[in-house]
């Protein structure tokens, strides 16, 4: 008895993940790509972008939900990898220097940005979305005027025909996978050979020891306490507004740095576009792997950027196969992903009302008493 | 004095910038070479042509559902109705006719559906309708490829097959259609010199739509309605269902959405398909809270005040702006206004009913 209804607890608690899982085997067959293919592509994804899935914890753990706002600190990034351009600095120098123009640059919009989600308290996530474009506006500001202007741009090739303003695409030829190729390994043979960047896993690991180590902080205490309670948070002396500011300042310098990563792997650097998708691509990996806007851990982002990418590999091209049409591909993938996240976003708020409900019905009396206690004991821990 | 003070509280220190802001772009225009007449009469069509979108967000506010990041699922079907009155080639005021009847019960059961979710989310309805927006719009562009629309002014030539993606410099994806473009601007329409022409129809239009609005906010259901969105509780314990009234409204603003799609398209001479109605939305709510609507208040003079002003804004800071700095910043400049004005309305606090 009890062996079935933690069956079904499982499969409740992880529906999300279970769905996509069995529409990504689905498609394995009508994709066309050999099983060794695939998982070298998801290990390459794994080191191009856990780590700004990362960056979204803190402020869950904060209590202000999927941070849609680590798109400033994306944008950090890509300033600091433009100066590490222009200035010629090559390699993992290179990177470091772009790490270091970003982080004040990432602190300054991840202190605007928790700013701004104080004075929207309940409605973070939308005002985060719309805080994103809207410095996207400034963003595109900056690159296609002030630099070349204001700020000189040393480099000729990659400042617009015009004189100032950036290219559309800058050659980062110089920083290209230097974190990846600093430790490469080479695993396996013949077709299950597999090449591991050790570097930017190493990165990883160390990232995540820190979450690990911040919770038990005396400010990691407060961030869970403020995102279990702000009323009680306050009351215990613990300054609210403060503690959120920090957890959505860290979240956007992980982000900046999250960011510089990915495009070393990619090799290209989209000025103007790059950083749309940041925030979209990390939010559909953390919901995918079971994580909720209240609740998220490690394994959720490494399962949910797995998973994530084994359905942007295999379902654009089933979808191909299927329908028999080559031009859906891009399409399909952005389907797929916004419906990850609607999909996730809404059965989470449906689980979460019906707890409440629940709840309700256990302190009248109802026959559900004892889950009553449970999640009253829940909440309490 | 006071009352200066409160009313400039009220009004909002951002819309008071635009509006003073705007009217110097109008002084301005004629001493950079921009002309007056050719202006006003772009703000009027523009203004036509996007003004049933804001009109549409309405209801959804008044039922406490937040702002309808999700219009573009009420656009999509619009479209199908646009696409379906094109393939079959009906013409003029009939194909218009054609396409609206295609696309209300497409959009009746959109909405429904979309209702029915959002009743099922509520207090994350904004969230979630961005992502079941954006959603919706992608699902869309693989229907718009793999449907069987077959005519050939709509379709791939090589393929034979697809729906037109026509890539123009505004990345806009359209498909061209001259059957019933400008059937509205055109009707009854003033014109006074090359530069000016006075869009009757379109503004005749959309003071109708206003006013069937107007008309259902006051009948029982309306009224129900609002006060569903000011207080559920209260309005439980009158015995009106609170999910239905959600629902209601969620319909009547997908409706009012196709509408202005059939609309938006004709003026504009394209239906614009694939990601074109992605971030629409996003510009009525703009819209909508330049004219002083907040999360949880909207009325009509919101609306006609709100769009106005909004457009004006996108026609004369290309113009003018551009005119004096000698380079395209209106792109950027849309940006920063129409999100920097969202932003405003979310961060503010939600005074008590007054």
């Amino acid at each position: 008895m009890s062996g079935t209804k933690s069956v079904g607890r499982f499969i409740s608690d992880n529906a999300v993940s279970i769905i996509f899982l069995t529409i990504g085997l689905a498609a394995v067959p009508f994709c066309g790509i050999s099983i060794p293919g695939i998982i070298q592509e998801m290990l390459t994804r794994l080191g191009r972008n856990a780590f700004l899935v990362v960056a979204l914890l803190l402020p869950i753990y904060a209590g202000m939900g999927l941070n849609f706002g680590m798109v400033l600190g994306a944008m950090a990034g890509q300033v600091g990898l433009v100066f590490a351009v222009d200035w010629n600095i090559i390699g993992v120098p290179g990177l470091v220097f772009a790490a270091l123009i970003g982080t004040p640059i990432s602190i300054f919009l991840g202190w605007f940005c928790g700013v701004i989600l104080n004075k929207a308290k309940g409605r973070e996530m939308v005002t985060g979305y719309i805080l994103a474009f809207f410095m996207n506006g400034i963003y595109q500001f900056f690159v296609l005027y002030v630099m070349g202007t204001i700020i000189p741009i040393r480099t000729a090739n990659i400042v617009l025909s015009r004189g100032y303003g950036l290219r559309n695409t800058l050659d980062i030829s110089g920083l290209k996978q230097t974190l990846d190729n600093l430790l490469l390994w080479n695993v396996g043979s013949g077709d299950w050979q597999f090449s591991l960047p050790i570097a930017s896993y190493i990165v990883l690991a160390f990232l995540c020891l820190f979450v690990v180590w911040f919770k038990k902080t005396k400010l990691g205490q407060d961030m869970r306490a403020v995102g279990n309670d702000m009323t009680v948070a306050n009351a215990a002396g613990i300054p609210v507004e403060r503690t959120r500011i920090i957890a959505i300042i860290i979240s956007t310098v992980l982000a900046c740095y999250g960011q510089i990563i990915f495009i070393q792997n990619m090799g290209t650097l989209a000025t103007y576009t790059m950083h749309d998708s940041t925030g979209f691509f990390a939010i559909a990996a953390i919901l995918v792997g079971g994580a909720s806007a209240k609740r998220a851990s490690i394994s959720n982002i490494f399962i949910g950027v797995l998973l994530l990418h084994f359905l942007f590999i295999v379902t654009p091209r089933a979808g191909q196969f299927i329908t028999g049409n080559a031009g859906i591909g891009e399409y399909f993938r952005q389907f797929i992903g916004y419906g990850v996240i609607a999909f996730s976003l809404v059965l989470y708020a449906w689980r979460e009302k019906n707890d409440t409900n629940r709840l309700r019905a256990g302190w009248r009396g109802g026959p559900d008493q004892a889950a009553a206690n449970a999640v009253a004991q829940g909440g309490a821990k | 004095m006071k009352n200066i003070k409160q009313f400039i509280s009220d009004f909002g220190w951002p819309r008071i910038i635009i509006l003073f802001f705007l009217v110097s772009l109008f002084v301005t225009a004629p001493f950079v070479g921009v002309r007056l007449d050719a202006s006003i009469s772009d703000v009027l069509a523009r203004f036509g042509r996007n003004a049933i979108f804001v009109l549409a967000l309405v209801p959804m506010v008044q039922s406490g559902c937040g702002l309808n990041f999700g219009l573009s699922i009420g656009i999509l079907a619009g479209l199908l109705g646009a696409a379906v009155s094109l393939q079959f080639n009906v013409f003029g005021a009939l194909g218009f006719g054609f396409g609206l009847a295609v696309a209300i019960p497409f959009a009746v059961l959109f909405g429904w559906l979309y209702g029915k979710l959002l009743n099922k989310v509520k207090g994350e309805e904004m969230t979630i309708a961005i992502y079941v927006g954006f959603a919706s719009v992608m699902f869309m562009c693989i229907m718009w490829v793999i449907l069987p629309f077959n005519n050939p002014n709509m379709v791939w030539a090589y393929a034979g097959t697809g729906l037109r993606t026509n890539l123009t410099v505004n990345e806009m994806d359209a498909a061209e259609f001259p059957h019933w473009r400008m059937i509205l601007d055109d009707f009854l329409a003033i014109r006074m010199g090359p530069f000016f022409k006075f869009p009757t129809g379109i503004l005749l239009f959309v003071a109708f739509c206003a006013f069937l609005v107007r008309l259902f906010m006051r009948t029982r259901t309306g009224t129900a309605l609002t006060a569903v969105g000011s207080n559920p509780d209260y309005a439980r314990a009158s015995g009106v269902s609170v999910d239905r009234m959600r629902t209601v409204s969620v319909v009547v603003s997908t409706v009012l959405g196709a509408v202005g799609s059939l609309v938006y398209s004709q003026s504009y001479g394209f239906a614009q398909l694939y990601l074109g109605p992605l971030l629409m939305p996003f510009a009525a709510i703009a819209a909508l809270l330049i004219g002083g609507a907040s999360v949880k208040k909207a009325s009509i003079v919101n609306v006609i005040v709100g769009a106005f002003l909004f457009q004006g804004l996108l026609t004369m800071t290309p113009s003018v702006i551009n005119s004096i700095v000698k380079s395209d910043m209106s792109e950027v400049v849309r940006v920063i206004v129409s999100n920097g004005i969202i932003l405003y309305a979310l961060t503010r606090k939600t005074k008590v009913s007054k």
